[in-house]
C-alpha cells in the first residue's frame, strides 16, 4: 500500500496576524507548523504503511521553510519527501496548487492520497478534491474512520448532525477530520533518521510548468484585498431595575443594534 | 535563535509539544500530591528521550549534549519535578554505567534504562559528606566473591524507582579519596534498603531517598568498571556532565518564570493600563529575558564543548552557576510582577521559586561552583 500525504505549512495557531505596508499578511518572525488537520493525514498514512507495508511519500508546495514541515513528517515515519519550492508559486490559488501537486505526483506510485480536510489559514477545503479531479480518481472528505481491504476502503465521514459511511474504490483521495487518530510525536530516532531519507526538491520548471502557469499569474482567483476583523467594541452594561433594564435591552436590540 | 542543526531544531519542537501537551497539565497537581511522574518517564523512553545524549553504538539515540540540554530545558519549563527526574536519571544514573561500565555491565543495564523499564540513581552524598563528597564514610570490605557494604547515603534522587544505583564507598580508607570505588547496587540486594524520609521545599513530585547498607552483599562483577580505587575520578567526571543538565533546568525554570510574568503583565491592569506598559515592569521583563538568554548560551557552550570532546569543566560550572542563580532571580521577579497573586498557589510562580532553589544546591552548591571556577583560573 503506497500512500501520498499532501501537507501544507501554515502559521502557528497562536500566531498574531499582522498586515504589512502592502496589505499582505506579514510572515516575518511567525512560527510555522504543519497544518493540524494534515497531521492526522500523516498519522493515518503511517498507520496504513505499518499495517500493509509500502511507502509513505509526503508532498508540499510552500515557501523557504517548507522543508522543515516535510522533515517533521519524515521524523514521524514517512519515507520520502517532495518539496515544490519556487518563488514564482507565491500567490497560487487552489486551482494552481492542485495542478502543481498532480504534476509532482506523476512518477509517484499511490493507492491512497491523504490530506487534511481544511488548511487553517485559507480555510478553503478545495485543494485535495481538486487534485482528485485532476487525477481522475474519487475523493471523500472529512473522514473519521478508515478501513482498507484489498482495493476498497470503507470510511465514515463527519456530516452535519451525524456520520455517513461510504465505500470507495482505490486509488482515492481522502481528507482527514479531527478525531481520525491521535498523531504521534516524532521519536528521537525518527528525527535522527529523517536526514537520511530521500528528499526531492522541484521548481515549477522541473515540473514542466511556466511561471505564467502558477502564482498570481496562473491563479483563476484574484485576491482583491485582505483586512483584519474589526476590533471588538467594548461591551455595554444596562443599569437599572430588571423590568426597566429588560425593556431598555429590547429597545437597544431593535432600534440601535437592529438585530431583531 | 543560533545555529541549531535541523535535528536539534526538530527535537526542540518535539520535546516542546510533548512537554506542553503531556507534562505541563499535571504539574501543579503533582506538586500538591507528590505523585511521581513514572508514566511520563515511560513515554519518554518510548520517544527515545532516555537515550538522547548517548551514542548509537551503545544503544542510545545519539543526539549529543546540546540536544539533551534542550530536552531538559523544555521538560523543566513544563514541570521541574519531572525535569529533575529526567536529568538525574540520565546524568547521574545512566552516565556512570555508560562512561565506565564494562561491556557486560552496559549490556545488562543500558537497554532497560534507555527503554525506561526502570530508572537509575547515583548515591554519592552522605550525611557527613556533601560538598566534600570525597569524605565518603560508606565502607566496602573485600570478601570472597565480592564486597560487603556498610554505611548510608542521603538525598539520593530516583532510588525508589531505580533498578540499579551507582554507589561510592571506601575500599582503601588509608588512601582517602584515592581509596574510593564505585559499585552497581541492584534493587533487592540483601542488606540494601531505600527509604523516603524527606518532606521537601519544592520538587515535590521528584523522588528523594536515603540509602542504607547493612552488610549489603555486592557480587564481584558489580564493581563499576574493572578497577578499584578510581571512584573519586569517576564521580568528578559524572558531576561535570551533570552540571550541564542542572544548568539546563535553570534555563527551563527561568524561561517558565519569564513566560508566566510576561503573560500576566500583558493582562493585568492597574491605573487603567496593563502592567506591561509600566517601564519599571518592562525593565524587569527585559532583564529576565537577557539573563535567560545568557544562561542558555552558557549552558549550550558547555554542551557544545562536551560534544566536541574538549575540556568543559569550567564551562559547565559557569553555566550551572549562572543558570541556577538566574532561575531563582527570575522566579522572585515573576512573583513580584504578579503581586499578591504571585504569593498564592493559584499561580505557578511560587512553585517556580520553591523548585528553583534546589538548583543552587544540588550537584555542587553555588559556592562549590565558584570554587571550581576559581581553581580553573589558577587560584590555589
Ligand atoms: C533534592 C535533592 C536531590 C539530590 N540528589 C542527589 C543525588 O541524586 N545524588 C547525590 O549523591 N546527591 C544528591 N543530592 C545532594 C546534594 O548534591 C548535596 O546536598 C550538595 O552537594 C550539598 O551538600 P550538603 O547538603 O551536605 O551541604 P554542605 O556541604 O554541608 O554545605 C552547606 C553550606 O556550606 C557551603 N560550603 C561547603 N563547603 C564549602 C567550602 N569549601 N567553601 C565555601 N562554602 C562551602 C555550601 O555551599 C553550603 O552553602 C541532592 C540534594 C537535594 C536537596
Amino acid at each position: 500500500m503506497n500512500v501520498v500525504v499532501c501537507l501544507k505549512q501554515t502559521f502557528d495557531t497562536e500566531a498574531k496576524i499582522v498586515l504589512d505596508a502592502q496589505g499582505k499578511v506579514d510572515a516575518n518572525g511567525v512560527n510555522l507548523i504543519i497544518n493540524p488537520y494534515d497531521e492526522y493525514a500523516i498519522e493515518e498514512g503511517i498507520r496504513l504503511k505499518e499495517k500493509f507495508g509500502g511507502e509513505v511519500t509526503v508532498v508540499s508546495m510552500g515557501g523557504a521553510k517548507v522543508a522543515e514541515a516535510l522533515r517533521t513528517a519524515l521524523a514521524m515515519g514517512a519515507d520520502k519527501a517532495i518539496a515544490i519550492q519556487d518563488p514564482a508559486s507565491y500567490g497560487s490559488d487552489e486551482y494552481v496548487t492542485a495542478q502543481v501537486l498532480a504534476k509532482a505526483l506523476k512518477e509517484v506510485p499511490f493507492d491512497v492520497i491523504l490530506s487534511g480536510r481544511i488548511a487553517i489559514d485559507d480555510g478553503s477545503s478545495q485543494v485535495a478534491v481538486r487534485l482528485a479531479e485532476q487525477l481522475g480518481i474519487p475523493s471523500v472528505t472529512s473522514i473519521m474512520t478508515l478501513s482498507v481491504e484489498g482495493n476498497k476502503a470503507v470510511v465514515t465521514r463527519d456530516i452535519d448532525g451525524g456520520m455517513e459511511t461510504v465505500e470507495i474504490t482505490l486509488p482515492a483521495v481522502l481528507t482527514a477530520q479531527k478525531g481520525l487518530n491521535e498523531p504521534r510525536y516524532p521519536s528521537v530516532a525518527g528525527i535522527m533518521k529523517a536526514k537520511k531519507k530521500e528528499f526531492k526538491t522541484f521548481t515549477l520548471k522541473d515540473l514542466g510548468m511556466d511561471h505564467g502557469d502558477a502564482g498570481f499569474a496562473g491563479a483563476k482567483m484574484k485576491l482583491d484585498s485582505i483586512s483584519l476583523p474589526a476590533p471588538r467594541q467594548a461591551g455595554r452594561v444596562i443599569q437599572g431595575e430588571p423590568v426597566q433594564a429588560v425593556s431598555e435591552l429590547v429597545r437597544v436590540l431593535m432600534d440601535e443594534a437592529k438585530v431583531i | 535563535m543560533l545555529d541549531l542543526t535541523p535535528e536539534q531544531q526538530a527535537l526542540r519542537e518535539m520535546v516542546h509539544s510533548f512537554a506542553q501537551d503531556v507534562v505541563a497539565p499535571g504539574a501543579a497537581e503533582r506538586d500538591k500530591t507528590g505523585e511521581f511522574p513514572l508514566a511520563i518517564m515511560k513515554q519518554m523512553g518510548e520517544l527515545g528521550l532516555l537515550g538522547l545524549p548517548f551514542s548509537e553504538d551503545e544503544g542510545g539515540t545519539g543526539g549529543g549534549y546540546v540536544s539533551y540540554a534542550i530536552a531538559v530545558e523544555e521538560i523543566t519549563r513544563a514541570c521541574a519535578s519531572t525535569g529533575i527526574t529526567y536529568a538525574a536519571n540520565l546524568s547521574l544514573g545512566i552516565s556512570p554505567i555508560y562512561l565506565f561500565g564494562t561491556k557486560e555491565q552496559k549490556a545488562k543495564y543500558l537497554p532497560h534504562l534507555f527503554q525506561g523499564d526502570y530508572l537509575a540513581s547515583f548515591g554519592l552524598t552522605e550525611p557527613e559528606a556533601g560538598s566534600d563528597a570525597g569524605g565518603t564514610r560508606t565502607r566496602a570490605r573485600r570478601t570472597e566473591g565480592g564486597w560487603i557494604l556498610n554505611g548510608s547515603k542521603c538525598f539520593i534522587t530516583n532510588a525508589s524507582y531505580a533498578g540499579v544505583v551507582t554507589t561510592t564507598a571506601l575500599t582503601d580508607p588509608e588512601k582517602k579519596t584515592k581509596g574510593i570505588s564505585a559499585f552497581l547496587v541492584e534493587q533487592g540486594t540483601p542488606g540494601f534498603s531505600v527509604n523516603t524520609p524527606y518532606d521537601k521545599l519544592g520538587l515535590s513530585a521528584s523522588n528523594t531517598t536515603e540509602l542504607v547498607f547493612e552488610d549489603a552483599q555486592i557480587p564481584e562483577e558489580n564493581l563499576l568498571g574493572t578497577k578499584e580505587n578510581v571512584g573519586f575520578k569517576q564521580f568528578l567526571e559524572v558531576l561535570d556532565g551533570g552540571r550541564i543538565s542542572i544548568g539546563a533546568m535553570g534555563v527551563g525554570l527561568a524561561q517558565a518564570a519569564l513566560d508566566a510574568a510576561l503573560k500576566y503583565a500583558k493582562e493585568r491592569k492597574q491605573f487603567g493600563k496593563t502592567l506591561s506598559s509600566f517601564q519599571a515592569i518592562q525593565f524587569k521583563l527585559a532583564d529576565m529575558a537577557t539573563q535567560v538568554q545568557l544562561s542558555r548560551l552558557a549552558v549550550w557552550n558547555a554542551a557544545r564543548l562536551k560534544d566536541a570532546h574538549k575540556p568543559f569543566s569550567q564551562a559547565a560550572a559557569i553555566g550551572k552557576l549562572h543558570a541556577s542563580e538566574t532561575a531563582v532571580k527570575c522566579a522572585l521577579e515573576a512573583i513580584q510582577i504578579h503581586g499578591g497573586y504571585g504569593y498564592m498557589k493559584d499561580y505557578p510562580v511560587e512553585r517556580y521559586l520553591r523548585d528553583a532553589k534546589l538548583l543552587e544546591i544540588g550537584e555542587g552548591t553555588s559556592e562549590i561552583q565558584r570554587l571550581v571556577i576559581a581553581r580553573s583560573l589558577g587560584c590555589a
